[in-house]
């Protein structure tokens, strides 16, 4: 299984971006063999509007089936949760330490949006 | 001789409403054919001074994409073209934010199997008639709505050729004031003598000179505060037009919906100078000196 964290920098023991849609990257990682890849997420940090749309659809093309990230809106939450993928908001600390929450299943799925749009 | 004035500003509260609304009524008064169209729909306000009667009134809609799912193939061709990233093809089924498109048509025109339609949704409403002697039209955007340039377009469709058209432009200087002042011969941009008024009026003036527009401006609230308005005008060559003096007499009739060229003989004089200044501007010209920058 693959899980995508929001990212400030390509680096396991970088802070999570409490971003989603226009978090700097994203970090995909395979829990099985524990290695990772780093998403480029510029053209969604840069988007004048809709960038939660752009980054969902960059995250549902990986094949993750979850996301680890601090605040996650309406539109982008909505896209995830229709490509199947769980999401996780209110995630803080480093990549590293989140990614052994989630195995350990310390984490409770959002269920729903966190914020407004345009928060 | 068709003319269409633009009465505009930077900031909000300097007195455009008040400035055309009673240009109308003095223009009607004089015999000229008008038609004073509130391009602020967001919150229009004009009538409140010159209690027209509607006698159409209509939708205003905008094309937005529907989705045939069964032809989509979720290429994401569409999502390509989106500048505004209002379509996002997912494996199931393409989803659109309405609230994000501008309805633009790119997706229907790049769709390789045709299938994204037009539908129709309703952005705002039109309405029309008569006000003390002249037309009025103004649009009224819905709640929520965000497609604000598209209903100003409409009001504006409603001008017809040989009208002495007055429009009340959005505050600002973004999208919804660049639609009202498109097409207009001429910009009248109201501030007032406050450091806000001029930083603001400033930026009018820039945006104003990029849709190459003559201007002019007037100073409300005239005298409660300094010259640096007028200071500004000298340096840039730009025509200080008659003022309207700040006053309790004007405010209280403000408050009350009243123009104020009805009640207050002292500004029915500044409204026909003003309007003989703007008049005499469009006849000629050249006759002001323009800096461009």
């Amino acid at each position: 299984m693959k899980v995508i964290v929001s990212a400030r920098n390509n680096d396991l023991d970088g802070e999570v971006d409490p971003r989603f849609g226009r978090g700097v990257c994203f970090l995909l990682i395979d829990l099985e063999s524990d290695d990772y890849e780093t998403i480029d997420n510029s053209s969604g940090a840069g988007a004048t509007q809709g960038a939660g749309v752009l980054a969902a659809q960059k995250v549902a093309a990986t094949g993750a089936k979850a996301v680890l990230t601090g605040h996650c809106g309406p539109k982008a939450y909505n896209l995830l949760d229709e490509a199947g993928i769980t999401v996780y908001t209110g995630i803080e600390g480093t990549v590293r330490e989140a990614v052994a929450r989630f195995r350990a299943g310390e984490l409770e799925s959002a269920g729903n949006a966190d914020v407004d749009s345009h928060w | 001789m068709a003319v269409k004035i633009a009465v505009a500003s930077g900031k909000g509260g300097t007195g455009k409403t008040t400035v055309a609304t009673n240009l109308a009524a003095v223009a009607a008064g004089a015999g000229r054919p008008v038609h004073l169209c509130d391009c602020d729909v967001e919150e229009p306000n004009a009538h409140l001074f010159v209690r027209p009667e509607f006698d159409e009134r209509r939708d205003v809609t905008v094309a937005l994409p529907v989705v045939d799912v069964g032809l989509c193939e979720h290429c994401g061709a569409c999502a390509e073209i989106c500048a505004f990233n209002a379509i996002a093809p997912m494996p199931e089924r393409t989803v659109i934010f309405e609230d994000l498109c501008h309805a633009c048509g790119g997706c229907r025109l790049v769709c390789p199997n045709g299938a994204i339609s037009d539908g129709s949704k309703r952005i705002g409403r039109l309405e029309t008639g008569a006000a003390r002697g002249f037309r009025f039209t103004h649009g009224r955007l819905d709640i929520g709505q965000v497609r604000v340039p598209p209903l100003i377009e409409a009001v504006q469709a409603l001008e017809k050729p040989g009208e002495f058209v007055i429009r009340d432009a959005p505050p600002g200087v973004t999208c919804p004031t660049v639609a009202a002042l498109r097409g207009a011969d001429f910009a009248l941009l109201v501030t007032e003598p406050t450091p806000f008024g001029l930083h603001d009026l400033a930026a009018a003036v820039e945006l104003v000179r990029a849709l190459a527009l003559p201007c002019g401006v007037v100073v409300n609230r005239d005298g409660a505060g300094d010259d640096r308005v007028a200071r500004y005008c000298a340096d840039e060559g730009i025509q200080l037009l008659p003022g309207i003096p700040f006053s309790r007499d004007v405010a209280r009739a403000v408050s009350r919906g009243e123009l104020i060229v009805d009640v207050l003989p002292e500004m029915r004089e500044i409204f026909v100078s003003l309007l003989d200044a703007v008049t005499e501007r469009l006849d000629h010209p050249d006759t002001v000196r323009e800096v461009r920058t």
